[in-house]
């Protein structure tokens, strides 16, 4: 099981554009991906409702988790990507 | 009488996409609702796949539109389609099914279980409970084989109403089909109004009964004024479309900071209630914000916001103003919009009462934590952010306010000027702080001893009253004394007539909804300040509301008034 920490950088929080860009990069990898607030249940990565429910704001953490084959590099793409300010590009 | 003589009527709604248009109108299908009493199913698991191809053929309809539109449409079909496909929607619909509803109102439960979640959040969040609720309703005419909510099928150039559009109808209308767009609800900031602006389709929202238009009637509507006419005869349909083209040309033919005739700087600036109104009015030519109210950040929430959450919400409405002036207006709430961790109690006379610094003064950490966002938020932007209290009537408190704004690190403080007793004393409130600004609304319910709630008194309340004017003037009078700025944030600094004379009493800038700042812009070019000067005292010198607004109208620049 890999695991990062990542904080979000999008200045809306991890809505909309945002969170259907993680999503769709969450999804395409394949694996099960989940992602959580530090402490709290952790929720679907490939679910655009769960994930923007999830309520992540500008500056907040996140844990995200995945298994199985390639779940290192898929996890160091997703915390690229939440690592980018997606509602500017 | 003759019944079958369609009577020609014109009403009044908010123009959020310039241009005339006409045509017959089409009702948009509302949304389908789920039927009530329906049947628990017997197989679960064949009502689960129908509830499964139900959300997939709503997402495969949005994703094959998506391919028709582009840019901010098409974003906007792709995240609604993401929704529709979403696993976490097909397991609480399963869960419903098993609880013992239909399929229609299994898919509408799941939809609301998120929904309420999403509106929880508030914010952007809330924002998507539309695409949510959208999504659902086309589900569920899918389950039920109805036909999907929306726009009907139609081959003649027409204007489509609607109580609402739902992002997905307004980002696929037919360009050459749709003249035209009138919405019953909406705002200047909904989708409906940014896409159409996009579009280049003419749109008028908030227009009450829009609904009730039976289809086919023909009507014109101006999306600069708003103004919606029924049943037309077709020479004011002209006239509309000629006077709408010339004020086209003469609004695009000026762009950039206020300026009088003879070159004296007016700012013109935006009336501001939240991030999207900051986002829309800062892509805008405008030369920032004159009036930011904070309200909405305190209003729903059940306990007071942190400093933290303060912050996160300041810098998404400075971010777009990066190096323009945003002013922002500190808490102000009362009786009359209560809030539910700093509840004075009831009053007798919410207006009269502990409301605006007045409820800061009781609470001042509130206060405190505002200040200390709205600095933090300032140094991360670049925002040139300055600080005004509401419903100052003294010296004392104007002094009391400028020092907590200057303890908190913001070079800048204000004072709103809507208590007659702070405007007649303008010289000495003002020579407390950098700056004022005249809310003319409240001014003149006080002024004129007129509760702004009763709309029987209106009369009273009209900003032409002349006395209204003499208390401006007097406010003017005294800020000069102290060379200190002071504009105008009240709706009557949007009304072109009426921003002339603001700025012949003395006014520095006009702070006014977004859309009106092109002709307030165009008024000021046609006038000299001595003009400007020469209409207040023809206001003035009248004896009643009408005759001042009358004496203006005889005075202004012909070119002007042609336009209105």
């Amino acid at each position: 099981m890999a695991t990062r920490t990542v904080t979000i950088a999008s200045s809306v929080g991890l809505h909309a554009r945002p969170a259907a860009l993680f999503v769709e990069a969450a999804s395409s990898s394949g694996l099960d991906v989940e992602i959580a607030k530090p402490g709290e249940d952790p929720v679907d990565a490939t679910s655009i409702l769960g994930v923007m429910a999830l309520g992540a704001k500008y500056g907040e953490e996140v844990v995200l988790t995945a298994d199985g084959d390639g779940a290192d590099e898929t996890l160091d793409e997703l915390v690229a990507l939440l690592s980018r300010d997606l509602d500017a590009e | 009488m003759a019944e079958s003589e369609p009577t020609s009527e014109t009403r009044q709604g908010i123009g959020v996409s310039p241009g005339t248009a006409y045509g017959p109108v089409v009702q948009v299908a509302p949304p389908v609702r789920p039927p009530a009493g329906e049947p628990s199913v017997d197989d679960q698991e064949a009502a689960l796949a129908d509830v499964r191809a139900a959300f997939e053929s709503v997402a495969v309809s949005l994703e094959e539109r998506a391919t028709r539109v582009e840019d901010t449409a098409q974003q906007i079909l792709k995240a609604t389609a993401l929704i529709a496909r979403d696993k976490g929607l097909v397991k609480a619909a399963a869960k419903e099914l098993a609880a013992g509803h239909g399929r229609a109102n299994s898919i509408a439960n799941a939809i609301e279980t998120y929904a309420v979640q999403f509106e929880k959040l508030g914010g952007y969040f809330a924002e998507r409970v539309a695409d949510l609720r959208d999504v659902g309703s086309r589900a569920v005419a899918a389950v039920l084989g109805v036909p999907a909510p929306g726009v009907p099928a139609f081959s003649e150039p027409s204007v489509i109403v609607a109580e609402d559009l739902a992002p997905a109808e307004t980002a696929t209308l037919d360009r050459s089909l749709v003249v035209g767009i009138i919405t019953e609800a909406g705002g200047r900031t909904s989708h409906t109004a940014i896409l159409a602006a996009q579009m280049g389709i003419p749109a008028v929202v908030q227009l009450s009964h829009a609904t009730e238009i039976p289809p086919g009637t023909p009507v014109a509507l101006d999306g600069d004024s708003g103004e919606v006419t029924i049943a037309p005869d077709m020479a004011l349909v002209t006239a509309q479309r000629e006077r709408a083209a010339r004020r086209a040309e003469a609004l695009a033919a000026l762009s950039g900071p206020g300026l009088t005739a003879d070159g004296q700087p007016v700012a013109l600036l935006a009336n501001i209630g939240g991030v999207d109104d900051a986002v829309a009015a800062g892509a805008l030519d405008l030369e920032g914000v004159g009036l930011f109210r904070t309200e909405f950040v305190y209003l729903s929430a059940t306990k007071a916001p942190t400093v933290e959450e303060q912050t996160e919400i300041y810098r998404g409405v400075f971010a777009p103003f990066e190096g323009r002036r945003v002013v922002v207006r500190t808490l102000d709430a009362g009786a009359d919009k209560p809030l539910k961790f700093a509840d004075l109690g009831p009053e007798e006379n919410p207006a009269l009462g502990r409301r605006g610094l007045r409820l800061s003064a009781e609470r001042p950490d509130l206060l405190d934590a505002q200040l200390e966002a709205l600095a933090t938020a300032a140094r991360e932007t670049g925002a040139d952010v300055r600080v005004m209290a509401p419903m100052v009537a003294t010296a004392e408190e104007a002094a009391w306010f400028a020092r907590r704004v200057r303890e908190n690190g913001l070079p800048k403080a204000g004072v709103m000027i809507e208590v007659p007793g702070a405007a007649l004393r303008a010289r000495h409130v003002l020579d407390e702080v950098d700056f004022g600004s005249l809310g003319t609304n409240d001014l003149a319910q006080y002024t004129m001893a007129a509760d702004r709630m009763q709309g029987a008194l209106s009369d009273l309340l009209d900003p032409w009253q002349p006395a209204v004017l003499d208390v401006v003037g007097a406010a003017c009078e005294g800020a000069a004394s102290v060379d200190r700025p002071i504009g105008v944030c009240g709706e009557s600094a949007g009304d072109p007539l009426l921003a002339l004379v603001l700025v012949g009493l003395g006014v520095t800038s006009l702070s006014m909804a977004p859309s009106k700042v092109p002709v307030v812009r165009l008024a000021l070019s046609l006038h000299s300040v001595a003009e400007c000067r020469a209409l207040a005292e023809a206001a003035r010198a009248a004896r009643t509301a009408a005759d001042a607004l009358h004496a203006v109208r005889e005075s202004a620049r012909a070119e002007l008034i042609e336009l209105l």
